[in-house]
């Protein structure tokens, strides 16, 4: 069936089965891979992207669920080569290793900080909660959040 | 790749519409709404519906309000609204006791208390919840609505009292006073499926425990209504006693199977141990003596 949704504020029309997965959806849009799929069980949140500004699996989410509502994906964190404080603070605190967990886990900080701009490490562990990375473990990641959060106003400013 | 086998989808735009399509549709239908219980069992084939009924747009199925001495909550309220309502938490605590451990922050945005009830997994906390806050609910047909106490709502292991062609619209819990209530869980990690859990809810008057409902999570086939604890306990003086006798029962009445979350000996002393606590709490609330 066609299926219209914003993805990144651009409308991404396609004839697709109802059975196609949100996170398919988005990887087969042209330079949108950006997008992890792993679990496949909406447990390790890799997959994680935006709708309607809320953090959502998109592993476990139709993509005819989402028509007529909009998804930002890790690639629209840049914006004009200038990378958001969630990204900056990944590389500052050196947030990855092999960063295939990496995608998730900036858009769920992406809405938390959202949401609380100023969160606690306890706020920032229980919103990545469902996000699993198997490098380096959490302590670099919420290290990371806490340092978008100090520079998100100073970041802002400079665009 | 894990995807669901084919099946047919409609977007619903009223609560008439969706109930003209499952009568219409019959047993080969299922209803979708946050879809993180439906589609994961859809990817392995453990469920196989033909057509799925999208009722994520009936904005008029998701609410928390007082109305005739209820808290009335909409089918489609999800996991993060349960969580936020200082209207549940001020009335009934037990359920943002359950929903900060239920799943995580993420699944939570999309989980409603609808599709938590009709999946009727046994291991799920809501149903436990709302066993223990005797709750009934609201299930709408051919024929109008009727209205099933939860006692009678868990038919058999992913069974409900909902019907073909039925949709299960509201969950309502009694305004009573003297009310106190908490959810016990213990989990092996953030966001996973209980070990064991328990719910309790007393309604205290004059000292004396009027009404109770206790009712355990992951440990059989359905959600454990502990009815000999609750006779047990109505009409008696809340004591640490009387809370250690309604734990045996606990860990009698409970069918714990043996699995990677523990051996069955283990699962029923928790059921003790969290039957406890529960009560404990939940009765402090009662009298406002939490600490």
């Amino acid at each position: 069936m066609q299926v219209s949704i914003t993805v990144n504020g651009e409308q991404v029309s396609r004839d697709i089965e109802p059975r196609q997965l949100l996170v398919h959806f988005i990887r087969e849009t042209p330079g949108l891979t950006g997008t992890h799929w792993g679990c496949d069980t909406s447990n390790c949140g890799a997959c994680v992207v935006l709708m309607d500004g809320k953090p959502v699996k998109s592993c476990t989410t139709l993509a005819v669920m989402c028509e007529g509502h909009e998804i930002r994906t890790v690639e629209s964190l840049e914006v004009d080569g200038r990378l958001d404080p969630v990204q900056t603070g990944f590389h500052e605190r050196h947030a990855l290793q092999c960063g295939f967990c990496t995608p998730g886990m900036l858009m769920t900080a992406r809405a938390l900080l959202d949401e609380n701009p100023d969160p606690t490490d306890l706020e920032i562990r229980t919103a990545i909660s469902g996000a699993i990375c198997r490098c380096t473990g959490y302590k670099n990641i919420v290290s990371a959040i806490r340092w978008a959060a100090e520079h998100e106003a100073s970041a802002k400013q400079e665009v | 790749m894990q995807t669901p086998a084919s099946f047919e989808y409609e977007r619903a735009t009223s609560v008439e519409g969706a109930l003209a399509s499952l009568q219409r549709l019959g047993s080969g239908a299922r209803v979708i709404a946050g879809g993180h219980s439906l589609l994961p069992m859809m990817k392995l084939r453990l469920a196989k519906p033909d057509h799925l009924i999208d009722i994520n747009d009936l904005d008029e199925l998701a609410y928390i309000r007082e109305q005739d001495g209820e808290i009335a909550i909409g089918a489609l309220t999800r996991h993060v609204d349960l969580l936020k309502s200082e209207l549940l938490a001020e009335n009934f605590p037990l359920f943002r006791d359950a929903e900060n451990v239920i799943a995580d922050p993420v699944v939570r945005n999309r989980g409603t208390i609808g599709g938590s009830l009709c999946q009727a997994d046994a291991a799920e906390d809501l149903s436990a919840v709302c066993s223990a806050a005797k709750a009934k609910v609201v299930i709408h047909g051919a024929d109008g609505e009727r209205v099933v106490g939860m006692e009678d709502f868990h038919v058999g292991p992913y069974m409900t009292a909902v019907g073909d062609g039925e949709l299960l619209t509201e969950v309502r819990l009694p305004l009573r006073p003297g009310a106190g209530s908490a959810h016990e869980k213990v989990e092996r990690r953030a966001g996973d499926w209980a070990i064991a859990a328990a719910s309790a809810a007393v309604w205290v008057d004059g000292g004396t425990i009027t009404e109770v409902g206790i009712a355990l999570s992951a440990v059989g086939l359905t959600t454990i209504h502990l009815s000999r604890a609750e006779e047990l306990l109505r009409g008696k003086a809340p004591s640490a006693e009387l809370f250690a006798q309604a734990g045996e029962i606990a860990s009698a009445d409970c069918s714990p199977g043996a699995d990677g979350r523990g051996p069955i000996d283990y699962k029923r002393h928790l059921c003790g141990v969290l039957t406890q606590r529960a009560l404990r709490r939940a009765t402090a609330r009662a009298l406002h003596q939490e600490a």
